[in-house]
């Protein structure tokens, strides 16, 4: 009887902690298609390529149950006054988490729209540079599953986002050197530049999350 | 039930309420500061237990006579309770955690020196003793077991939404605790000294369970601690919960467990004895407040964390607050006391008679006093301790403390052992059943000075012995002390403040103050 009784206490904190691994766990399948459509685009031809377009959907399918958890948490933090010391700033994680979830699926449906077409010789650091995002953004969901279970751990992997980041920063900027360097037309070289930022600009929103959590991590240590 | 009655009962509400404004804070303040229990259900949770502490724990027979219980006239009782219920009510306002008690010890301050007795020193030297002792007791237990804690947090690894919902509970459960005890220790100075004029009557509900008058009486004063609570309390708890500094709900828990500890550890005569008897070696008993240790552990954590985020303004005032508690109630208790007394005409203290006498002079003897020097007084009647101590002073090169304890055994207060009083006793169920057979064995006889009730007792049971002044033998000794005093005040001849009250005065027959 205090067991069931201890449970149904705890059943509601059960459900919500659930929900937030689960609200990580959708960012981070959401990076996994993300590697693996942006794969699929380069390899079989742009946006036409069906795999391609299956990632697009199961991200787009997964952006919209991340926002329906995200707006549940909220709710449930804010009507049962839970942490109240770090409320906001658990809100504010959310949000800037969802965003990346946002900016994955808004890439996606900007190279299907689009369809720059990426040169061959620029296939390798393309991948390499989505690679390098996508462990900048793994990093940043393993940060914030530490920020809710292990403080400690938290600076490992924020500074792991920053490596990631600067590797992408570099990878981005060969890239665009080569594509501005290369005989293509000016327009297209513009084209793929846009592209390129996009898929940076993933890494950038990555490592402002990352400071972010930094800041809520000391206030919640102190 | 008389108006008068009401009236004096009203102080006791009075101060039944300050009490709840303001000690509230002490087991809730940092649990709301934080925003972790919300003000109302902290309210419902502390008013329920408050009112179960002080009815289920607080008003067992030997329990009852409070600190007020050492005024000897209603009236005077009723301007004290009054004078420290206004002190802190004040205080309450100011939005400063002040101990009640300490208001209550300032006021009889007061009174003792408007009516001319001496005042304990010892009780001045536990305020002070209290100002400095508890918070830093506090402040080391808080540090001490925040960083304890941390520790067993970072080891733990537990989700910030479990570690949420356990700090939740923890504090509630604290919390309830805390009010339980806050019930239960301070009923009998809210409402302790009006049992003897009790309005209610015994009743009970079929053979379940039966209520005496005096669990409704504080059932009565839990309420008025209770409204306190929901009225008044939120910005004393504000005060402690984020004005000294913005806690974190685990900060929040560690101080309200380290205000308990502080308190169980060095002031739980109970525990003292658990160690003694085991051998093992004993903390040292040192008076401590809630409102001081709780002030103290909130500091702890905040000087951990390098002091920075500590708001010293407020600690100031905090700190003016509690030196200036026991002084305002000393003050407004003894100007009230002269109005009530030159202008409504009310007997605000029974003038108690002091007596030098052979068996006194044999008493002292025997505590290694030297009574020769006070021969001379032999006989001679003084009507306040005050003119008593003078006069040993003239006589002898004792210190205050000594001759105040010399005064207290002359106090002439006739006890007489009768079948009303017997049969009261008995019913009480306070009494074991050989000290009841000591007790009834010298019916019909007189003491006129307490302590030879006690020697008589004494000699005619075990039970009734005080025994070596030792640490294992303290709680034995203090309880004894409670059972004594319940007895002298169920037998107790001068006009009682109960007669008073209900205009049954009975004359005394000053043949029979002298001792036999």
């Amino acid at each position: 009887m205090g067991i069931k009784f201890t449970g149904r206490l705890f059943n509601g904190t059960h459900k919500l902690e659930n929900q937030l691994d689960e609200f990580l766990d959708l960012l981070s399948e959401s990076s996994i298609l993300y590697r693996s459509g942006l794969s699929y685009f380069l390899d079989n031809g742009g946006s036409d390529s069906d795999a391609f377009r299956q990632k697009l959907q199961q991200v787009d399918q997964l952006e919209s149950r991340a926002d329906q958890l995200r707006r549940s948490i909220e709710q449930a933090l804010y009507e049962h006054s839970l942490i109240p010391d770090s409320r906001g700033d658990m809100l504010s994680l959310l949000e800037d988490l969802d965003f990346l979830i946002n900016l994955f699926e808004e890439n996606l449906y900007a190279y299907s729209v689009e369809n720059p077409q990426f040169p061959q010789e620029h296939h390798k650091l393309m991948k390499e540079l989505v690679e390098q995002v996508v462990l900048s953004v793994e990093a940043t969901v393993m940060g914030a599953r530490a920020f809710l279970r292990d403080l400690s751990a938290v600076r490992n992997h924020l500074h792991k986002v920053m490596l990631y980041e600067h590797e992408a920063d570099q990878l981005a900027l060969a890239l665009k050197t080569r594509v501005f360097a290369s005989d293509l037309s000016l327009e297209r070289k513009a084209h793929l530049r846009h592209f390129i930022d996009k898929v940076e600009g993933v890494s950038n929103q990555a490592e402002d999350v990352a400071d972010w959590l930094a800041i809520y991590t000391i206030k919640r240590a102190a | 039930m008389e108006l008068g009655i009401l009236v004096f009962l009203s102080s006791g509400l009075f101060l039944g309420w300050s009490l709840g404004a303001n000690d509230a804070a002490n087991v809730f303040g940092t649990a709301v500061g934080s925003r972790m229990v919300k003000f109302g259900a902290a309210a419902l949770i502390c008013s329920v237990f408050v009112i179960l502490g002080a009815t289920v724990s607080g008003s067992g027979a030997a329990h009852t006579l409070g600190e007020l219980g050492s005024i000897n006239a209603l009236a005077g009782a009723f301007m004290a309770a009054l004078a420290a219920a206004i002190t802190v009510f004040w205080m309450t306002k100011l939005g400063l955690p002040v101990s009640t008690s300490q208001a209550i010890v300032g006021a009889i301050i007061g009174w003792n020196l408007f009516s001319g007795n001496g005042t304990d020193l010892s009780a001045l030297g536990k305020i002070l003793g209290t100002w400095i002792g508890a918070p830093v007791l506090g402040a080391l237990f808080g540090a001490l077991l925040y960083l304890l804690t941390k520790k067993v947090l970072a080891v733990s690894k537990l989700h910030i939404l479990r570690l949420d919902s356990y700090t939740r509970w923890g504090l509630i459960l604290a919390g309830a605790f805390g009010a339980y005890a806050l019930g239960a220790n301070n009923i009998a100075n809210v409402m302790g000294v009006f049992v003897p004029s009790s309005p209610f009557t015994a009743f009970s509900v079929g053979d379940l369970f039966s209520v005496s008058s005096v669990q409704q009486l504080f059932l009565l004063g839990a309420l008025a601690i209770a409204v306190g609570v929901y009225t008044y309390s939120r910005k004393v708890m504000m005060t402690v919960g984020g004005g000294i500094m913005e806690l974190s709900p685990v900060a929040s828990w560690v101080v309200v467990v380290a205000q308990s500890l502080v308190l169980f550890l060095f002031a739980s005569v109970a525990l003292e004895h658990l160690l003694a008897s085991h051998g093992l070696p004993t903390l040292p008993l040192v008076p401590v407040s809630s409102s001081q240790a709780v002030v103290g552990s909130v500091i702890g954590i905040g000087l951990l964390q390098g002091g920075r985020a500590i708001r010293w303004a407020t600690l100031g005032r905090i700190s003016v607050g509690w030196v200036a508690t026991p002084a305002l109630a000393a003050g407004i208790c003894f100007v009230s006391l002269f109005f009530l007394q030159n202008v409504f005409n009310q007997q605000v203290f029974e003038v108690v008679h002091y007596r030098v006498t052979e068996p006194l002079l044999s008493k002292l003897a025997e505590q290694g006093i030297d009574a020769d020097s006070m021969r001379p007084l032999t006989g001679q009647d003084f009507d306040s301790e005050r003119t008593l101590m003078q006069a040993i002073g003239q006589r002898t090169d004792l210190g205050y403390q000594a001759r105040y304890r010399i005064a207290e055994l002359a106090r002439i207060a006739p006890v007489q052992i009768d079948r009303d009083g017997l049969r009261e006793v008995r019913d009480s169920a306070t009494l074991s059943d050989s000290q009841l057979a000591a007790l009834s064995s010298i019916a019909g006889k007189r003491f006129d000075y307490p302590w030879m009730l006690a020697d008589t007792l004494g000699n005619r049971a075990p039970d009734w012995r005080f025994m070596e002044k030792t640490t294992v033998n303290k709680l034995h000794n203090n309880a004894l002390k409670k059972q004594l005093d319940y007895v002298i005040d169920v037998f107790k001849t001068a006009p009682s403040r109960a007669q008073q009250a209900v205009g049954r005065q009975r004359t005394v027959d000053s043949k029979t103050c002298a001792p036999a």
